[in-house]
């Protein structure tokens, strides 16, 4: 399965199963088998050929994008709405989107410019003044075709573009399922657990059963992280950059990495020629943090690939990052 | 005691980076305990077996991370960019001499501003002339604490920084050192990355599966002007928590310490504090949940370079830990 296959399939927080339906076909076409566990994840244990006893390394990254849901119906049919997972409701407006499981063609509606006042226009607006056209006529037609939970996705088609990069939506977190996809392919000496998580955006909620039953050594976490290479940013605010490998984490807001790892995917990227970058900023949050607190703790890295405009209809990443991260965590996981 | 303390507190651990002060603490309580280890998220763990039949398990945690300033970049001028590891103070930081843990100095700075400066506001000047010899002398993800100047405060009183939570640790160095055969288990945690969210305690007591959890730490104070709660004061005693944002104590076993306390013959006091948690709010959860109260000792100007304890606080404890498992 290619990423612009797996970005195009809509499945925000909680509402896993087209992709998860997608992960199962293409898993056992490979001839693995996958199960799924009580939270939604899908999971595939692969022997390593190393000499017993062998480490036992899960490999996680999220299924879920961040997308939104909806909330009640207006009189005249319009949807209102909330986020599953964080977006500045600034990147909506007017924005074309995917509704429930048929796919119901809509968009972000909002006041037009012309119809606001002078102190409307120094407001963000927020949930409360958006709503999602979907031309319904009236409240029950609105509700018969997008009852209230219904999800919603942004509807952006993949495309390349430049040198090497790519325009997209869910980046964050497909780039990571896409890895462990080729990871699965290659043969390692650890046992690798490879773990598809559910409900990431909304609180790390998949990784936190995974990683208790499946009582790994280590967890190694494959993300989309944030990425702020915009020409005038200062160099010390930018996080990362496009175009300069995967992203390392020492810390973030859920997790310190563990110094040794951190320290090893370092080394390994200089010696191998493997592009990567220290993530230079301490702020969001990952599967990272409930992984490196399961049961008795265990030692975890967070290895992302740059994503500007995350969280947004339209996400960049550069391919070759995406090929940075899938080298990285190849030769890290033979040479723990 | 004292000389323990200043041992306790020497090393650099900021964290994430605690291993330093497992060495040190690890060398102390070896001979006195039955086993010890590191788990893998580097929690210092001692058990000494208790001599009842089926003892119970008793877990103390005091944690050895310390707060500091984690590098993010570096100006092309020479000078670092840093973020809060931990809870770091705007008032605290300012023009502070801290060390890296190898052996750069620096000293904190903010930039003008109009307004309080902020985080993003501060830098880290090395002495480097550029950020290619900067980014030499440290690297991205380093991190930097306050530089450790332990000094006697008048007769009882001592100030450094990093006693929070050190002087706990040294409290648990001792404890073990001196408390003998007891009935029960303890298990004593020198824990990791509590100052991020009591992450090392977590996964202890998960491991250790203890029946009673006690977290040492320091509390706040309400002694000095303009600082009236918590309602502790310094050299009034050892404090035993009733509760603060991350726990409620179990009240049987708050009463149990306040008694041992006053067997022991010691000053102590009810602790409230409307802010702030410790490990005993890792432990309370873990599992199926695990009774658990804090032992406090009152520290004045807590997350600063000058963080200050009295001694008499400290032995106060000792004696009511002792008497509490004899």
């Amino acid at each position: 399965m290619d990423l612009k296959t797996l970005t195009e399939i809509n499945a925000p927080s909680g509402h896993e199963q087209p992709i998860r339906r997608a992960l199962l076909a293409e898993l056992k076409e490979k001839g693995f088998n996958p199960t799924i566990d009580r939270m939604g994840n899908v999971i595939v244990v692969k022997e390593g050929t190393g000499d017993a006893p062998r480490k036992r390394v899960l490999v996680s990254a999220h299924m879920d994008e961040v997308g939104l849901i909806v909330t009640g119906h207006t009189d005249g049919g319009f949807l209102k709405v909330t986020q599953a997972g964080g977006i500045d409701p600034r990147v909506l407006i007017s924005k074309r989107v995917l509704v429930g499981d048929d796919g119901i063609p809509g968009v972000i509606g909002a006041v037009a410019i012309h119809l606001q006042s002078a102190a409307d226009r120094q407001r963000v607006m927020g949930y409360r003044d958006i709503c999602v056209d979907i031309g319904a006529t009236d409240k029950k037609e609105a509700e018969r075709k997008a009852p209230k939970g219904t999800y919603i996705s942004f509807d952006t088609p993949y495309v390349e573009y430049g040198e090497g990069y790519a325009c997209g939506k869910a980046f964050d977190d497909r780039v990571g399922c896409w890895t462990i996809l080729r990871l699965l392919q290659e043969e390692l000496p650890v046992d690798l657990v490879a773990a598809f998580v559910s409900e990431e955006e909304v609180g790390c909620r998949g990784a936190k059963g995974a990683a208790f039953a499946q009582e790994p050594d280590i967890g190694i976490v494959l993300e989309g992280t944030t990425c702020n290479d915009l020409g005038d940013i200062p160099q010390t605010a930018q996080v990362c950059q496009t175009g300069k490998g995967v992203a390392v984490s020492f810390m973030d807001n859920a997790s310190i990495a563990n110094r040794s790892l951190f320290r090893k995917a370092l080394e390994i990227g200089e010696k191998e020629g493997i592009a990567c970058q220290v993530k230079s900023s301490v702020s969001g949050g990952n599967d990272g943090g409930v992984i490196q607190r399961a049961r008795e703790g265990i030692p975890t890295l967070v290895l992302s690939v740059p994503c500007r405009y995350i969280h947004s209809p339209s996400t960049v990443i550069k391919l070759s990052d995406a090929e940075s991260q899938f080298e990285l965590t190849k030769a890290l996981l033979k040479a723990l | 005691m004292f000389e323990l303390l200043k041992k306790v507190l020497a090393p650099i651990g900021p964290s994430g980076l605690e291993a330093p002060v497992a060495a040190v603490i690890r060398e102390e309580i070896e001979k006195y305990v039955d086993t010890v280890e590191v788990d893998a998220l580097g929690n210092l763990i001692a058990t000494k077996l208790g001599k009842a039949e089926n003892p119970r398990k008793v877990m103390l945690s005091a944690h050895m991370d310390h707060i500091g300033y984690i590098v993010i970049g570096a100006e092309k001028e020479g000078f670092l960019r840093v973020t809060n590891v931990g809870g770091i103070g705007m008032n605290a930081s300012l023009t502070r001499h801290v060390v890296f843990p190898n052996g750069v100095h620096g000293v904190v700075v903010a930039e003008p501003v109009s307004g309080q400066p902020q985080l993003k506001n501060l830098f880290i000047d090395i002495g480097a002339k550029d950020k290619e010899e900067a980014l030499k002398m440290v690297s991205l993800g380093d991190v930097a604490v306050y530089a450790n100047d332990c000094f006697r405060l008048g007769e009882h009183r001592v100030a450094a920084p990093a006693m929070d939570d050190r002087c706990a640790c040294a409290l648990l160095v001792k404890l073990l050192q001196t408390v003998g055969e007891t009935q029960d288990t303890i298990i004593a945690v020198f824990s990791v990355q509590e100052e991020v969210g009591c992450r090392g305690a977590k996964v202890a007591s998960f491991a250790k599966e203890p029946d009673v959890g006690i977290a040492l730490d320091v509390t706040g104070w309400g002694d000095t002007p303009g600082v009236h709660y918590p309602e502790i004061k310094l050299g009034e005693g050892i404090a035993v928590k009733v509760m603060d944002r991350g726990s409620i104590s179990n009240p049987e076993l708050r009463e149990a310490l306040m008694a041992a306390g006053e067997k022991a013959g010691v000053k102590t006091q009810r602790e409230v504090l409307p802010y702030g948690g410790t490990d005993a709010s890792a432990m309370q959860t873990s599992r199926g949940g695990i009774p658990v109260c804090t032992v406090s000792i009152p520290c004045r100007y807590v997350h600063s370079a000058c963080e200050v304890i009295d001694m008499r606080d400290m032995d106060a404890g000792l004696k009511l830990l002792q008497t509490y498992f004899n």
